[in-house]
């Protein structure tokens, strides 16, 4: 298990989607266990899960949930996840334990929920009252039309108080800061038209607008329930991304060691971070020697030597001996969550973008008003009858319903977020399409962006097969990740390791052995007597001989090379922005054909450069994953980070990308495009009709049967374009 | 016209019905996993007895 930081990004205003949990104290009593369980898919994976876990001794309960690939587990509390996960890995199912205290879905599923109740009560009222509203279409008279409308008047204004209460809610909050939003139109509407319609049926009058009141809160509801599954399944999965990463620690006690939540740390602790660890606080080495692997943190791809004495940051990697490191700073206090504040400094630029629903309801809304203020007014003082003006005022105010605006945006991008997501995107933020469609430059990070972070051997078949032998032998001695890029190397070439007795791992340093009576080293250059170059390099020296350098490159993630020609084809400006060393990134830029390419980047300078690409216009997409790049992130127009990379990282990004391919980049900028582009072509449909419908409804020709009519096929219209969206 | 009288309370209970059927199953989590439970009806494990 590795250790994870995780900050407390508490000054992040857009993460909503995925929150910093806090580390949950153990629960007393029985315990409540989550596994993702990522590769089942049938009914007889349920079974044998199922059954598998049943069968651990203390576990009382276990479900599988299919759709979200994840199993619940109730169980005493020395069951343990680990010992679950071996369970199920035993039983061929990979398994990985989530964190339950980052896994806060039942909120999500009570707004949901209560959206889809109001939605089945408006949908219930409306198909009743509509029937009765069709038989009075249709030529019912005098006493039976007066009881239709009293009977439709009966069920529609419980129906409205408990369906529309969100609108109401938000219009009286928009209302209470002198502001107009989209809801305040809306709830005009109903008011307006709940009123006249109870004053023409108290005097036995001819139209009611019941039917159309109902349908306009069932359409919007609707609207707004679809936005929130949308949001509600980015943000599961992006819940599920951080409860991955477990974030515990093993404190070193007088009486053995012991697994705590991070959280729990304080400072002067000593902490055992293992090989392969992230360590998990800002701190001092105390014991031990090692390399750690700071490119999270740096962007530089070349391990570190570690020894007692040095100091460390919360996020490196461990990459060879145990360490124990004492706590100079924990938590808030680490410099991982000093990176937060230049994030929430460069986040107040982002919060300036108004969503093209926001300034379509700033041109709608008080157009609105004044279109039926004006027809009200032109009534009265026409006809100087009160009952006709106001009933106008009302048609005009149904007939200009925003039901197609409120339905033209989530329908596209519902339609849109799924597609991404089949192709492995995950779009946190509500407008992260509609700015990733302006986007006109792609800034990409280096490390763990479009490389993997792992290293490959630089062009295998030039070295010596020989001394590959000896040093594919050595290398197989340890776990460090140079070594097995290089046995790996070695073995894709076929070629059989030397027999090397005596293999032992120094950590920090590198592997020894002995060979033909000769002592060989495979290590660090300045441990082995060589010239440290600018290169990731491992060195071999056999005897005396003069020592000869491995050296290594970052291996580029899948889909870089077809990702960066279809920017380019795409006529994107793409620049390569990285904390590594020069000729690293120099050599990556020149393969790939970027021009554009900066080095050795300090995180200010990322965000800074970001600034001002923003400031000549440009809108930029920043792809990155370490914490040097959570500022730039921040600071971009629009930002995608891996799944591989930090929390803080992925917090401050608007999509995360699921998969190690990194093609979808490009079909997502295509794919937001022409999600916008249906987005536009919807409001001009929903403008369409309101320019043909609202003159007859000035002109006092509109009845409650015309109302309807426009409402639902405007309505239908605009959800049948969203779904034409590819 | 007296048969409206019977008629339109009938029509609405027997749509309240629904509503209440409808609001019953989302209450009770019916919904969380649609994949799962598509897919638990074809297994024959407590076909015999309930699942204790």
């Amino acid at each position: 298990m590795t250790v994870h930081a995780r900050p407390a990004l508490a000054a992040c205003p857009a993460c909503v989607a995925a929150p910093a949990a806090p580390v949950q104290p153990m629960p007393e009593g029985p315990a409540r266990i989550a596994l993702s369980l990522p590769g089942i898919h049938c009914q007889a994976c349920i079974g044998t899960v199922e059954r598998a876990l049943a069968d651990v001794p203390g576990v009382t309960l276990a479900r599988v949930n299919l759709t979200l690939k994840r199993a619940m587990v109730d169980a005493e509390p020395d069951v343990t996840a680990a010992a679950l996960v071996d369970v199920l890995e035993r039983a061929g199912y990979e398994a990985h334990e989530l964190d339950t205290g980052a896994l806060s879905a039942t909120q999500a599923d009570r707004a949901g929920r209560d959206l889809l109740m109001r939605l089945a009560v408006a949908g219930f009222a409306s198909m009743n009252v509509m029937l009765l509203s069709i038989s009075v279409w249709s030529g019912a008279a005098d006493a039976t039309r007066d009881m239709f409308h009293w009977i439709s008047a009966a069920i529609t204004l419980p129906a409205i108080a408990f369906s529309a209460k969100p609108f109401f809610v938000n219009a009286w909050a928009a209302l209470s800061v002198r502001r107009l939003n989209m809801d305040v139109p809306i709830v005009l509407a109903i008011v307006l038209a709940l009123a006249t319609s109870l004053w023409e049926t108290a005097l036995s009058g001819h139209h009611a607008y019941f039917d159309a009141a109902l349908a306009l809160t069932f359409f919007l509801l609707a609207g707004r329930y679809l936005d929130h599954r949308t949001r509600a399944i980015a943000r599961s999965a992006a819940q599920e991304l951080a409860a991955l990463e477990v974030p515990r620690a093993l404190l070193v006690t007088t009486d053995g060691d012991r697994e705590v939540p991070v959280a729990e740390l304080a400072t002067g602790d000593y902490i055992r971070v293992r090989p392969g660890g992230r360590i998990p606080v800002d701190g001092e080495i105390s014991e031990g020697r090692s390399e750690l692997d700071r490119s999270v943190l740096t962007g530089e791809t070349v391990p570190v030597f570690a020894a007692p004495g040095q100091a460390v940051s919360a996020g490196e990697v461990n990459l060879t001996g145990p360490l124990i490191v004492r706590a100079t700073a924990v938590g808030q206090d680490t410099s991982l969550h000093r990176m937060a504040e230049l994030v929430s400094i460069a986040e107040s630029g982002r919060s300036r973008y108004t969503s093209l629903a926001d300034s379509a309801a700033k041109l709608y809304a008080p157009g609105v008003h004044i279109l039926s203020a004006l027809a009200f007014v032109g009534w009265l003082l026409w006809s100087g009858d009160m009952r006709v003006a106001l009933n106008i005022a009302a048609a005009v105010l149904i007939i200009t319903c925003p039901c197609a605006l409120g339905l033209a945006v989530p329908a596209v991008t519902t339609a849109a977020s799924g597609r991404l997501f089949r192709k492995g995107m995950l779009i946190k933020h509500a407008t992260a399409l509609e700015r990733l469609a302006e986007v006109d430059t792609v800034v990409f990070d280096k490390t763990g962006t479009l490389t993997e972070g792992t290293p490959k051997l630089n062009a295998p078949d030039s070295y010596d097969r020989d001394q590959m032998a000896i040093a594919s032998a050595l290398a197989k001695g340890s776990s460090h990740p140079l070594s097995v890029a290089l046995a790996r190397a070695a073995d894709d070439l076929g070629i059989v390791p030397q027999a090397v007795s005596d293999i032992r791992e120094i950590p920090g340093y590198g592997t020894e052995g002995l060979w033909k009576g000769q002592r060989v080293r495979l290590g660090r250059a300045s441990w082995v007597g060589a010239q440290q170059g600018t290169e990731t390099a491992a060195w071999l020296s056999v005897g005396q001989n003069a020592p000869f350098g491995f050296s290594f490159v970052d291996a580029l993630r899948p889909g870089v090379e077809e990702v960066v020609a279809a920017l380019h084809a795409q006529s994107k400006t793409v620049i390569l922005l990285s904390g590594d060393a020069t000729h690293a990134v120099a050599r990556l830029a020149g393969d790939l054909g970027i021009h554009e390419w900066i080095a050795e980047a300090l995180p200010e300078d990322k965000a800074n450069r970001i600034a001002s690409l923003a400031r000549d216009g440009r809108k930029v997409l920043m792809v990155g994953d370490g914490l040097n790049d959570t500022a730039a992130l921040a600071a971009a127009h629009v930002s995608i980070s891996p799944a591989t990379a930090l929390d803080a990282a992925r917090v401050a990004s608007d999509i995360v990308l699921l998969g190690r391919d990194v093609t979808p980049i490009a079909d997502a900028l295509e794919t937001a495009r022409s999600a916008t582009r249906r987005i536009r072509e919807n409001f001009r449909i929903a403008t369409a009709y309101n320019v043909i419908a609202v003159p007859l409804a000035i002109a006092g020709f509109a009845t409650p049967l015309i109302a309807a009519l426009a409402m639902s096929t405007s309505s239908i219209t605009v959800s049948l374009n969203a779904l034409r969206l590819r | 016209m007296n048969v409206l009288s019977y008629l339109i309370p009938i029509s609405l209970v027997l749509g309240a019905l629904g509503l209440l059927a409808f609001l019953y199953t989302v209450r009770s989590n019916q919904y969380d996993d649609p994949e799962g439970d598509s897919r638990r009806i074809l297994s024959d494990d407590w076909d015999d007895h309930p699942k204790p």
